[in-house]
């Protein structure tokens, strides 16, 4: 077995959970900050593993979930300017805006392309100098860098007509809005993997020494998952609050410095507008304005747009761990993964379109 | 947050390299990660190598684990 | 013809010139005593007893060139399979072909030439067929229709409304790798390894199963949407549950690696050459050695059984022993990036 299978080898993950069914002694509830985690923790079937002491809850980590109204609104806005290619990733196309999706705008004639990478993004500008090519910035402290760093590229290489618009978030400060409003009881994080690539393990020591509430840095394989549930489960049954990195093979203390450097070349940061949060201080990534020229909230002037959630759209409380999908009176009736009415439903990441996927046979009853 | 997928690169040119994903190949980019070497294994993002995968930190994790078992074991031993 | 030489819409006027590109690229390989005789429809002689199974099916897969197949080889398995999935043998088919203006003749004969190699593979006879041609930009190169007649023989009863609790569930091939390898072609990715399109006509290995295994219940082949669909229409046309064993079903490493690699369920992904058996289970151990006597069932596997629990509905039992749903596929196939 390769060392990377045995990270899903099924015999040391049945063990794993034996020693958790062991050791939780008392109810506990953890979040999985990051909708990455919500889907393999679906996918594999963790959720109906656990002890009945153990409780998981989906966090705000899915940064398609987390753009506003407003921001998709925009969004769709900019892709109907005459000369412009909104360029995006995919899960995006599908958000439904106030009036409708960016994949329905397309078919009205809006030129949007699905992208892999903001670097294809720039090509793409560099292939049509007539036409002004702007990037859907979405994505947390994982892609920022890319972004900068297509940025930076754009600017060494003369390319003038590619802009970016930036919807970026921070990770941390949404943690630290989930726990100051006080409205879930957590005992433990599940912590994000390749978020904390980038910024670090020790970016989130703030958890255990300002809230006194153990993290573990997890990867995604079942064994990873399982593994950082054991470790929160033993540090709450010993009363401990501290960081642990159980993805020491991709995640180090300090992170990947050089990405951090060009994300702040680039970006600084600034208020944003959170689907669930409302407007965060100090919790996104603006263009700096020495790079001004790559910003399209400055080359475009948008009209004010009134945005609105759409009716009945629980997926606010979903993304503060409040409910749980089911939970929502539209969750598999008026909203389903072919028919979504909010970005939760939308993105694999989103908590109600992993539930929905991957849901347990009880609850199809 | 997100999808990253684990690849080996097999080529290097400049700041761009060539990563092999257990048989689909592509091109990425080395802007983030300008250190990483030929036969490396890095973490790919979005068209970035954005972190090494150590093998041999998985290797110590899975030891880890291994003792932490054998240590239950024992634990159960005694009982 | 020359290499650039294009269709234009006199092609598919239906003059001379339509004549001219019939006689030029579809007869020199479509030829047998049927269409020898430039009929505006086919006569057949019928064999009495039995049932025929009539399909159709539409073509519209892009790029038109990929590794294992051309657009020309999954149109005629697609309809041989359709009708293999009822048991019939295929005979007969008929093509409807809209070509778009500005399509390269080269391309056009290209794919002939493969319909032609596909449809002697199974023993079928193109003996219908029709050209029209739309203006550029109003279609993606060509698109195909095949509809085919094939015949039941009287003892078989299988219908996907027949399966019962208790019946076993057959997989004859590795999935995925039809759709990963037109993904990864669109994608621009480069790739090494076994990943082509398993496009491939079953009938064969069918009859195969049949002698081995003749009550079987139901089969269909796992097209659009992938395994997940094919599973879950089968429990819902006999109103019946299913338990799948996620460590059994057969998935090559290059298609598990683009999955991951483009975010996408390989459950979901489509096929040309796989099909699901459902069998009693007495049945079983002969279906499955039948199946793995065949070239195209080396990798067969039993990966389920029918249930009376939670009808028309199909768990999973993961890796882990977690039971979950295995939803059908819902709207695209996006690849999944952040």
């Amino acid at each position: 077995m390769s060392v990377i299978e045995r990270f899903r080898d099924p015999a040391l993950a049945r063990r794993i959970l034996t020693e958790i069914r062991t050791l939780a002694d008392r109810p506990m509830a953890f979040m999985e900050f990051c909708g990455g985690h919500t889907h393999a923790i679906m996918q594999f079937g963790i959720r109906q593993l656990m002890p009945t002491t153990v409780r998981l809850l989906s966090g705000p980590g899915c940064p398609v979930c987390v753009t506003s109204q407003a921001e998709i609104d925009q969004a769709i806005a900019l892709s109907q300017l005459p000369g412009v290619i909104l360029t995006t990733f995919g899960d995006m196309v599908r958000v439904p805006g106030t009036q409708f999706t960016l994949q329905e705008a397309a078919a009205n004639g809006a030129d949007v392309r699905i992208v892999y990478s903001p670097m294809d993004a720039m090509r793409l500008a560099q292939a049509h100098p007539d036409k002004e090519v702007v990037f859907l910035g979405v994505g947390f402290e994982t892609t920022a860098p890319g972004v900068a760093a297509s940025i930076l590229q754009a600017q060494a290489l003369g390319v003038n007509n590619y802009s970016i618009f930036s919807i970026h978030k921070l990770t941390p400060p949404a943690m630290r809005a989930i726990l100051d409003m006080g409205e879930v009881r957590l005992h433990g994080v599940i912590g994000p993997g390749h978020v904390s690539t980038i910024i670090g393990s020790h970016a989130w020591r703030f958890l255990p020494q300002e809230y006194g509430i153990p993290v573990v840095i997890s990867g995604f394989e079942p064994v990873d998952i399982l593994v950082a549930i054991r470790e929160l489960v033993a540090m709450v049954v010993h009363n401990e609050a501290a960081v642990i990195n159980a993805y020491g093979r991709a995640v180090s203390p300090r992170g990947n410095e050089r990405a951090q450097e060009l994300m702040y070349r680039v970006f600084e940061v600034a208020e944003a507008d959170w689907r669930g949060f409302g407007l965060l201080p100090g919790s996104g990534l603006a263009i700096r304005a020495a790079y001004g020229d790559f910003d399209a909230k400055r080359r475009f002037t948008l009209p004010a747009i009134p945005s609105r959630e759409p009716p009945g759209c629980r997926c606010g409380e979903v993304l503060r761990g409040i409910i749980e999908p089911p939970q929502c009176p539209l969750f598999d009736r008026a909203c389903t993964p072919a028919n979504p009415r909010g970005p939760c439903m939308v993105s694999d990441e989103g908590a109600c379109a992993a539930y929905f996927l991957y849901r347990s046979v009880e609850q199809t009853a | 947050m997100c999808l990253a997928v684990p690849a080996q690169i097999t080529r290097i040119d400049g700041l761009e390299a060539e990563v092999d994903f257990g048989g689909v190949r592509r091109s990425i980019s080395l802007h983030l990660l300008p250190d990483a070497q030929i036969g490396d294994y890095v973490l790919v993002h979005t068209g970035f190598a954005i972190g090494i995968v150590d093998e041999e930190e998985a290797l110590k994790t899975l030891d880890l684990l291994a003792q932490m078992e054998r240590m239950g074991a024992q634990d159960d031993e005694r009982d | 013809m020359r290499h650039d030489e294009r269709v234009t819409l006199a092609h598919g006027s239906g003059g001379r010139t339509t004549r001219e590109l019939i006689e030029r690229v579809f007869a020199p390989y479509f030829k047998n005593p049927v269409l020898a005789r430039m009929n505006d429809a086919a006569i057949l002689a019928a064999e009495t007893g039995g049932r025929l199974a009539f399909s159709i099916d539409g073509h519209v897969v892009s790029p038109l060139f990929f590794p294992g197949g051309t657009i020309g080889d999954v149109a005629v398995n697609g309809t041989v399979n359709d009708l293999a999935m009822m048991g019939a043998r295929p005979l007969w088919l008929a093509a409807s072909f809209i070509l778009e203006e500005g399509l390269l003749l080269s391309d056009l004969e290209r794919i002939v030439r493969s319909m032609a190699n596909a449809a002697r593979a199974a023993g079928v006879l193109l003996v219908a067929g029709d050209t029209k041609v739309v203006e550029r930009g109003k279609g993606d190169g060509v698109y195909i229709s095949v509809a085919g007649v094939g015949l039941i023989p009287p003892h078989l009863d299988i219908d996907a409304g027949n399966i019962r609790p208790g019946d076993v569930i057959l997989i004859n091939a590795p999935i995925a790798a039809h759709g990963m390898a037109i993904m990864v072609q669109r994608e621009g990715l480069a790739f090494e390894g076994e990943l082509e399109s398993d496009t491939a006509p079953l009938h064969g290995i069918v009859q195969q199963l049949l002698e081995a295994a003749p009550r079987t219940r139901a089969m269909r082949d796992a097209t659009r949407g992938g395994l997940a669909t094919a599973l879950n229409e089968l429990a819902l046309a006999s109103h019946v549950g299913m338990v799948v064993e996620e460590e059994a079903v057969p998935v090559n490493d290059a298609a598990r690696n683009a999955c991951a690699l483009l975010g996408l369920d390989p459950w979901h992904v489509a096929n040309e050459g796989v099909f699901v058996a459902v069998v009693p289970p007495d049945e079983a151990d002969t279906a499955l050695k039948a199946l793995r006597s065949h070239p195209l069932g080396r990798h067969a596997q039993r990966i389920g059984v029918a249930t009376a629990a939670h009808p028309t509905h199909v768990v999973l039992r993961t890796t882990l022993g977690a039971e979950r749903i295995l939803t059908p596929l819902s709207g695209d196939l996006l690849p999944r990036i952040c």
